[in-house]
C-alpha cells in the first residue's frame, strides 16, 4: 500500500474512534458540559492535558523551528515546559480547590467585580481564536499534502469532526476524545524519531542519539552535534549550538521570551480549564505531573528530531543538482514549501547563510512532516506522522473551542446578560455557542488571514501580562483589591498590546536597536507581566481593602479540604 | 477545619519558594545565563549549557512537580487537610 493508502487508513480509523468516544461520552448537564462532571483521574487528565496543550505549533512546527534556529530554539522547548512548573505550584490546586467552571469566573469572585469576570471573558475568547486559527491551517497543511485534497476539503473534514464530538460531548467528550489522541500523537512522533535516531547514530533513543555520535559516512565517529556546528560553519551560518554568537538573538531577549512563555503557558485559559476537570485538589497536583511527564516525551525528542533532520537536509541537498534531487524534494515542491532558485544557474542547490547566494528556500513546517520521507522510512510511518499532526491539531482545536463556549454561554451568557436562565437553556446555549465557533475557526482555516503568525505572540503576551498575575495575586495575597487586580489587567495588556502592534505592525521593519531594552514583541509579555504585579500592588494599597468574603474565600481554597 | 491552617500554609510557601529558586537556576541560569561557561564543559556528545537548555531543564522540570506533589501529600496529612479518601483520584464525583 503506498503514503496515500495507509493514511486514509488511519485516518479513517483515528477519526472513527473520537466519533466513538463522542457518542459514548455525551453529556446532559452544564457541569458535564464545562468541567467533564469533575470525574476525570488525573492520569487521564495529564494526557488530556498533553494533547489539548501540544498543538500543531508543537507537533508540526516545533522541531522544525528548532532547526532552523540551534541553540535559540529553547525558548520554545523550555518556555512551553517551564510553565507547568509554575501551574503545579502556583494554579492548578488551587483553582480547582475553589470549583466553579471558568477561569474568569475565579477572577469576577475574588475579586467581586463583574468587570473584572468580563475583562477575562473577553481575554479568552481572544486568545482562544488566535490559538485555532493556528490549529485549522495544521489541518489544512495535513490533508493537502498526504491526501492530496483540498486544503478547504481538509479544513471541512476537520471541522465535521470536532463539530460532532464538541458539541456532544462538551468537555466529557473532548477530555476523552484527547486521551486518545494523546496516544496517537505520541506514537507517531516516537516512532519515526527512534527510527531516524537509530539510522544516524545507531541509538534508538533520540534524547541520547542526540549526544552520541554519527555512524556511517564521512563523518562516522564523530559527534552528531559537533557534525553539524562544522557543517553550519561551512555555509557560513552560525554554529547550532553557539548562544549569543552574530545572527542570533541576544541574551536578554531570550530571557524574556522564555519568561513571556513559560508565564503565559501557565495563564492560558484552556489548559487552566482542564485542571478543574479532576476530583480534587491533590488529583490536581498530581495530574500537572502526569501532564508534564506526557508533554516531555515529546519535548525531549523534539530537539533531537531538530538535529537529525537538520543534518539530513544539509547533506541531501547541499551541492545536489537538480535533477538529482531526492523524491521528497519533489513530493513537498508541488506544495510550495520547499523551493530552489538557481542564481548562479549552474543546476546545482546550494545552501548557504548568505542570503545572496543562497538558492534553497525550505518552510520549517515540513521539516516534521517531511522527515520519515527525507529519511526514507516505510509508507505505513509517514501516514502515520500525518494521523499525529491532525491529533495535535484538532485535540488543540477542541479545547480552546470549550473555552470560548464557557466564556460566552457562562461568563457573559448566564451571569451577565441572562441570569435568570435555566440549565437546560444554558446548555443549549453553550452547545449552539461551540458550533458558532467551530465555523468560525474554520472560516479563519479557509481564509487565514495574513497575520496569525504574528498573533500567536500576542496570545502568550496577553496571558502572561493578563491572567497570570491576577490569578497569583487573588490566591497568594488577600490584600489585593478589586480596582488593583483590574489596573493591573488592564495596564498589562494595554502595555503588551501597545508595545506588539506598534512593533508588529506600524513599524516591522524597526529591529533589536529599537526595542526596549533589546526585547522584542513575542517576549514583552514578560515585561508586562512585571508592570501588572506593580500596578496591581500599588493600587491596591491606596485602594479600599477587601471584604471579609473575599478573605474566607482566600483562606477556604488554601486548604484542600473544604473548610466547613 | 484544619488544626493549623497557618503552619501549613507557610510550610506550602517553604516548600514553594525552595522549588522554585531551583526552577529558575536550573531554567535561566544554568540554560541562558550561564550557557556560555557551561558550553566549554562537554556531557557526551552535548555542550553541557546546550544539553542543560535543551534536555535538561525539561528533566529538571517534571523532577521539581514530583517532589511538590509528593511533598504536600505528606504536608496534607501532617496538618490534617488531606482530602477525604472518596474525594480522592478515581472517584466519580467529589462536590455535592
Amino acid at each position: 500500500m503506498d503514503v496515500q493508502g495507509w493514511t486514509y487508513l488511519f485516518v479513517g480509523l483515528t477519526f472513527s474512534l473520537y466519533v466513538g468516544i463522542a457518542v459514548w461520552s455525551r453529556v446532559r448537564s452544564t457541569e458535564g458540559f464545562y468541567v467533564a462532571g469533575r470525574g476525570v483521574p488525573a492520569l487521564a487528565n495529564g494526557m488530556a492535558t498533553g494533547a489539548d496543550w501540544m498543538s500543531a505549533a508543537s507537533f508540526i512546527s516545533m522541531a522544525g523551528l528548532v532547526s532552523f534556529m540551534g541553540y535559540t530554539g529553547t525558548i520554545y522547548l523550555m518556555g512551553w515546559t517551564g510553565g507547568y512548573v509554575l501551574l503545579a505550584l502556583l494554579l492548578a490546586p488551587y483553582l480547582r480547590k475553589y470549583g466553579k467552571f471558568t477561569t474568569s469566573e475565579f477572577l469576577g469572585d475574588r475579586y467581586h467585580s463583574q468587570l473584572a469576570r468580563f475583562v477575562g471573558a473577553l481575554c479568552t475568547i481572544f486568545i482562544s481564536f488566535t490559538y485555532i486559527a493556528g490549529q485549522m491551517r495544521g489541518v489544512g497543511v495535513v490533508f493537502s499534502r498526504f491526501l492530496e485534497v483540498d486544503v478547504n476539503t481538509g479544513v471541512l473534514w476537520g471541522m465535521g469532526i470536532v463539530l460532532v464530538y464538541a458539541t456532544l460531548g462538551g468537555m466529557r467528550g473532548i477530555t476523552y476524545t484527547q486521551v486518545a489522541q494523546y496516544c496517537v500523537l505520541i506514537v507517531a512522533y516516537l516512532i519515526p524519531a527512534a527510527a531516524i535516531s537509530w539510522k544516524i547514530t545507531g541509538n534508538p533513543i533520540p534524547q541520547l542519539g542526540f549526544g552520541g555520535t554519527v555512524s556511517e559516512g564521512a563523518n562516522a565517529g564523530r559527534f552528531l552535534l559537533e557534525t553539524l556546528d562544522a557543517l553550519h560553519r561551512d555555509l557560513g551560518l552560525p554554529e547550532y549550538t553557539g548562544a549569543w554568537v552574530p545572527g542570533k538573538k541576544s541574551m536578554v531577549d531570550v530571557f524574556a521570551i522564555t519568561g513571556a512563555l513559560m508565564v503565559g503557558t501557565a495563564g492560558l485559559p484552556h489548559v487552566l480549564v482542564r485542571f478543574y476537570t479532576v476530583p480534587s485538589a491533590r488529583a490536581a497536583r498530581w495530574s500537572a505531573l502526569w501532564a508534564l511527564i506526557f508533554i516531555s516525551l515529546l519535548y525531549t525528542t523534539a530537539p533531537a528530531i531538530s538535529a537529525f533532520a537538520r543534518v539530513n537536509l544539509i547533506e541531501d541537498l547541499n551541492g545536489v543538482a537538480y535533477e538529482d534531487v531526492p523524491e521528497w524534494f519533489t513530493s513537498w515542491e508541488t506544495t510550495g514549501l520547499i523551493g530552489f532558485e538557481d542564481k548562479d544557474g549552474d543546476g546545482r542547490i546550494r545552501y548557504s547563510g548568505d542570503p545572496e547566494t543562497n538558492e534553497l528556500r525550505v518552510d520549517r513546517d515540513i521539516m516534521v512532516l517531511a522527515n520519515p520521507e527525507i529519511a526514507r522510512l516505510p509508507a505505513w510511518i509517514v501516514a502515520l506522522v500525518a494521523a499525529g499532526g491532525l491529533a495535535a491539531a484538532l485535540s488543540t482545536a477542541a479545547g480552546l473551542l470549550l473555552v470560548i463556549s464557557s466564556a460566552i454561554s457562562h461568563d457573559i451568557g448566564k451571569s451577565w446578560l441572562w441570569p435568570t436562565m435555566s440549565e437546560a437553556k444554558e446548555l443549549r446555549l453553550a452547545r449552539s455557542t461551540a458550533g458558532v465557533a467551530v465555523i468560525i475557526a474554520g472560516l479563519f482555516g479557509i481564509y487565514p488571514p495574513g497575520f496569525v503568525a504574528q498573533v500567536v505572540a500576542f496570545a502568550f503576551g496577553l496571558a502572561a501580562s493578563s491572567f497570570f498575575p491576577a490569578l497569583v495575586l487573588g490566591i497568594f495575597t488577600t490584600s489585593t483589591t478589586k480596582w488593583g487586580a483590574i489596573a493591573g489587567m488592564l495596564s498589562g495588556i494595554g502595555f503588551t498590546g501597545t508595545y506588539i502592534i506598534w512593533f508588529k505592525y506600524i513599524d516591522p521593519t524597526a529591529g533589536p536597536e529599537a526595542w526596549w531594552w533589546g526585547i522584542s514583541p513575542e517576549g514583552i509579555g514578560s515585561v508586562g507581566m512585571l508592570l501588572n504585579f506593580a500596578v496591581a500592588l500599588t493600587v491596591s494599597r491606596f485602594t479600599e481593602p477587601p471584604p471579609e468574603s473575599v478573605r474566607a474565600l482566600v483562606e477556604e481554597i488554601r486548604l484542600p479540604r473544604r473548610a466547613r | 477545619m484544619a488544626a493549623d491552617p497557618k503552619g501549613y500554609w507557610r510550610a506550602n510557601l517553604r516548600l514553594m519558594a525552595v522549588l522554585l529558586v531551583v526552577w529558575f537556576f536550573v531554567s535561566y541560569g544554568l540554560g541562558i545565563l550561564l550557557v556560555e561557561p557551561l558550553n566549554q564543559f562537554m556531557l557526551g556528545g552535548f555542550p553541557l549549557g546546550f544539553w542543560f537548555a535543551q534536555q535538561g531543564s525539561i528533566y529538571a522540570f517534571v523532577v521539581l512537580i514530583a517532589i511538590y506533589a509528593f511533598a504536600m501529600d505528606r504536608l496534607d496529612r501532617r496538618y490534617g487537610v488531606a482530602e477525604n479518601p472518596q474525594d480522592g483520584p478515581g472517584s466519580p464525583r467529589s462536590e455535592p
